[in-house]
This record gives C-alpha cells, structure tokens and sequence, in this order.
C-alpha cells in the first residue's frame, strides 16, 4: 500500500505546540490531524462535574490552527475525548467552539461528533447479566456505586470514528476515545496492518513525548506495508531508538502488550531501527484480536464538598509536636462535631510527608518549615466549611507542652482563612463492560456547517 | 558508590491510570543499564523493601533492554483523587530510588 501520513499536533488539545513546526510538518501532505484531548490523569473531577480541563482560548487557538490546515488541504480532523473527560458536556463545548471558528472564518465542513456517555442502566444491566468485568479496581462496584455516579463514560475504540469518516465527516468531534484510536482512525478505514496502525497511534498521541528533547508538540508518523516511520515536527528535536522504544514505557504499565477494545497489541518482536538523524522506522509490531469485544468504563461519583485552610507552621516547638497537636486537634473536632453526618478531615503537612504519606523513606527531620493543608470533605459545603474552620480556628490556639508563642501558632496564608472548593468526586466505575456492537454505545451525529 | 540518581538520565513515577503507580528508570547507554540490571539493586523484592510495602503490592515488574529501561508498578495506596490523595499523577513517588547504591 501507499506510504499514508498523520500528524498529531501536539500531545493534549490546549497543551501548545510551534505553529512554524505545523506548518513544515503540513508540507508533508499528511492524510489527516489527529489530537487527544484528554486523559484521566487530572482526576475524577472534569468527569465527575462535566467542566473543562483546559480553557477555552487555548483549545480555540490550537483548533484554529489545526481546522484550518485541515480545511485548506481537505483533510479529516479528529479530536478524541473532548474537553478532557470526553463527556457530552465536553464534546458539546468543543463543537460550539468548532462552529464559532467556522463562522468567523466561513469555512464549510461536514462535522460528526460522537457521544461516549453511558446510562447507569446500561451498566447495571451489564453488572447483572454478567457482563461487567474488573480491570484493576480490585472489585466489581455495586449498583449503588454505578446509580450514584454523576457520568459514566465509555472508551471508544476506533470503529464508532471509522463511520463517522464512512458518513462523510471531515471534522470528528468524539467524546472519551482509545488515544490511539484516533490516530489510527483513518489508516485502519484504508485497510493498512492494525498492529502497526495502532502502535503509530500509542506514539502519536502524546505528540513529541518521543523526540529529544521531549515536549508537547508537533509529530508525524508515516505508514506502510512494511513499518512506520515517526519524525518530531521541530527541527530542533529527534527520534533516536532509544527515544521511540523508551515511549513504551510512558503512564502504562507493560510495555510489550497493550490491550484496548477487541484486541491486543504484542510488542515483544518490535524492532526500531535509525533512518536517519531525527527519524525511527518501527516494524514487527503484532495484532491479535480478543473476543468478547470489552470496552472500559469511567465514571465519577460525588463524595462530598470539600473546604481547605492553606497555613505555615514556623515554631520549632510546635513542629517537633506537631503529630500530637494534630491529633489533639481531630479529636477535638469530633468530639464538636459528633452529632454530625460523616465527615473527612486531612491534614496534609508539607515538608514532613506529604506527598508520599506511608511510602515515604526519608528518616530525618522535618523541614524547619512546615506548610499545613487542613482540608475536610463533608455532605454539604456549609459542614465543610464550618467543620474546616472549627479544626483550625481551635489549632490556632490550641495548648501544647512548651508552648512560648501564645498568640496563635498557624500563620494563615490568606484571609479569608477557609477556601471552599466546591464538589469532590472520585472515580466510581472502572471496569470493563463487554458489548455485541462496537458502535452501539457511540451515538453519532452528522451535520453540514 | 555512585548512586541510581548519578547513573540513570530519568527516574520518574507517574499514573498508569487511576489505580496505578509505573515507575521507570532509564539509561543513556548500554553499558550503565547492563551494569544496574546485572547487579540486581532494583528487583521486586529491593523495591518492596525500599518503600516499605508488601511485595504483592508490586503488580509488574520489566528490564526493557530496547529502551535502556527498568521498569515496575504499584497498587496505589489511594486510588488517584480520592480523598487523601496527595499526588493526582503520581509524579512525585520516584525520590528514593535516586538513592539506591550501584556498586
């Protein structure tokens, strides 16, 4: 078959990438600009709420660019998990921004967008019969945790955007999609190896995670019959073997297999190979396909609302006591507060733990310098709030044994003291759900701008 | 004795999804990498020792010689955003390793 390029302009919608590198890499003739533009790596938030992770002038910017090399060049565009979780809200945002775009500069497509929001029912149901499976959550969630979730969302895999490109779509907006798949969208409809196709995307997607040096930015992959060659956008950077092979490694956990819906992808007999100074050949990569066909689920449930005092903690006194303080202080506070519905209060001290709580391995002191987040997650934002600033007014004056300062022991970071930050979610589905129809879950929606 | 942080170009952690920590260690050159794998300093059990854990916390465990790579990942201790959680990517677990002794 006929060498087939994509080019992936950066590695997250809104992340940046260098308009004159876009541009060179345009002079490629690239068959289609593919983008991601999510990931659960920001947390169960943006799903759980349905808000943006990244803001509108940046994904308005990077889309202009992209559309209208798309549009001049007439070529599919296809962006994956829009608005970061790839729920309908996210999707529905992406495609006003999209029409805006094509208003103000009158360009004429045909858009799709694909939805990736799946009804709780569907999942009980799936839950029931048997057809819900666990992927690493450990176990199955119960109705209760499927039914109280905000959104669930689905990971397409490549054939709900392969027809959306058979409709005639030249513009693809999908909801929660396999990164990959959005990549290899296009080659996969033209017939070309879908081991190879679908490792071109795992590396694709993270835009220029590949070259040296690495970054979000623009990155083109060319494949044939026998291999694809990937190349950084940039003329400052490169891909070396080592660059290619070590994104293998990159947020997964094997880098020999990967599984995604209705296959795996066998890495093992994968060879890299040098062309030349910025450019890798890749070859040998496998696919088997997996039945039942699986796709995994996301979804985010409401946990509470959350409140935080941000405070410094100087004295040496209090720090070397601090341990007792604090919890002096949590029993203090649930004592106050025990009529009261079930609460959460943390305490996270920067500079003695915080970040790696029980796995960490330093032995020494703590920093002479402490820096205290008290945060408390209740049912409602009033407890929260009240609870938070019960906790830390009591810890400003609280007694401790060789106390010399006694005028107050936080040094707050702000007035007001408590920051009320809304809704707290956490992820509530994890799992995988077998389907009898790749599409069946991705509501597809055609229209002429 | 030179330390992991001395030979290694990248000691990184990061999210391999929600409940999931990868952590990879990874070389300029063949010489460095055969050098930390045949010595046999970064292994299951060194890990789960290191940081603490039960070694079945330890879901995989790679020496990847095509990207000059060790590889292994943990069970989160908290799944990612839940509350508790200090480190929503999981990019801050990887500082001990730096300091693993490589004769």
């Amino acid at each position: 078959m006929k060498p087939i390029t994509i080019l992936a302009p950066t590695g997250s919608l809104g992340y940046g990438f260098d308009t004159d590198a876009l541009d060179r890499a345009m002079k490629q003739k690239p068959a289609a600009i593919t983008v991601d533009a999510g990931s659960t790596d920001p947390g169960p938030h943006y799903l759980g709420s349905g808000e943006m992770l990244v803001p509108r002038v940046a994904v308005e910017r990077e889309l202009e660019q992209c559309l209208r090399h798309a549009i001049r060049n007439r070529i599919p565009l296809i962006v994956g998990s829009c608005g970061a979780s790839g729920s309908d809200p996210g999707v529905a945002w992406t495609r006003e921004i999209v029409l805006d775009l094509a208003k103000k500069n009158n360009w004429h497509f045909k858009l799709a967008t694909i939805g990736a929001e799946v009804p709780a029912d569907t999942v009980v149901k799936g839950l029931r019969s048997g057809k819900l499976f666990d992927f690493e959550a450990g176990a199955l969630p119960s109705e209760d945790e499927i039914r109280s979730s905000s959104r669930i969302v689905a990971q397409m895999g490549p054939e709900p955007i392969i027809k959306a490109l058979e409709q005639g779509a030249q513009v693809v907006l999908a909801g929660r999609a396999c990164d990959d798949a959005v990549v290899a969208a296009l080659p996969l409809h033209l017939g070309y190896d879908p081991g190879l196709a679908l490792h071109m995307g795992k590396i694709l997607e993270c835009g220029a995670l590949c070259a040296e040096p690495m970054s979000m930015d623009v990155m083109l992959g060319t494949l044939d019959d026998t291999g694809f060659v990937v190349e950084p956008g940039r003329l400052g950077q490169r891909c070396t073997v080592a660059s290619v092979a070590g994104h293998s490694l990159y947020e997964r956990e094997d880098p020999y297999r990967q599984r995604g819906p209705g296959h795996l992808i066998d890495m093992t007999g994968t060879q890299f190979d040098q062309v030349d100074d910025r450019r890798v050949k890749v070859r040998g990569t496998r696919y088997t396909e997996e039945k039942p066909y699986r796709v995994k689920l996301e979804g985010a449930r409401l946990m509470g609302y959350r409140s935080i005092c941000i405070a410094g903690v100087r004295c040496p006194v209090m720090i070397s006591k601090l341990d007792e303080i604090l919890a002096a202080n949590r029993a203090y506070v649930e004592d106050y507060f025990k009529t009261n519905e079930p609460y959460h209060l943390t305490f996270h001290t920067y500079g003695k733990n915080a970040v790696m709580g029980e796995l960490e391995t330093h032995k020494g002191k703590p920093s002479h310098e402490l820096g205290l987040v008290t945060e408390v997650v209740a049912p409602t934002q009033e407890q929260a709030h009240a609870i938070c600033h019960v906790a830390t007014g009591k810890l400003l004056h609280q007694p401790f044994e060789g106390i010399k300062n006694n005028a107050g022991s936080l040094a707050f970071l702000y007035s007001p003291s408590d920051t009320d930050m809304g809704p707290s979610y956490e992820f509530s589905v994890y799992h995988l759900l077998e389907v009898e129809d790749e599409c069946a879950l991705f509501p597809i929606k055609m229209e002429t701008v | 004795m030179p330390k992991l942080g001395e030979l290694a170009k990248v000691v990184r952690s990061k999210n391999a999804k929600p409940f999931r920590t990868t952590f990879d260690i990874i070389f300029s050159d063949s010489a460095t990498y055969n050098r930390v794998v045949n010595q046999k300093v970064v292994t299951p059990e060194s890990i789960a020792k290191l940081y603490n854990v039960d070694r079945d916390r330890i879901t995989s465990f790679f020496e990847f010689p095509a990207g000059l790579a060790i590889k292994f990942t943990f069970r989160r201790m908290i799944k990612q955003g839940s509350i508790g959680d200090a480190d929503i990517y999981g990019c801050g677990q990887h500082a001990p390793l730096l300091d693993i002794e490589v004769a």
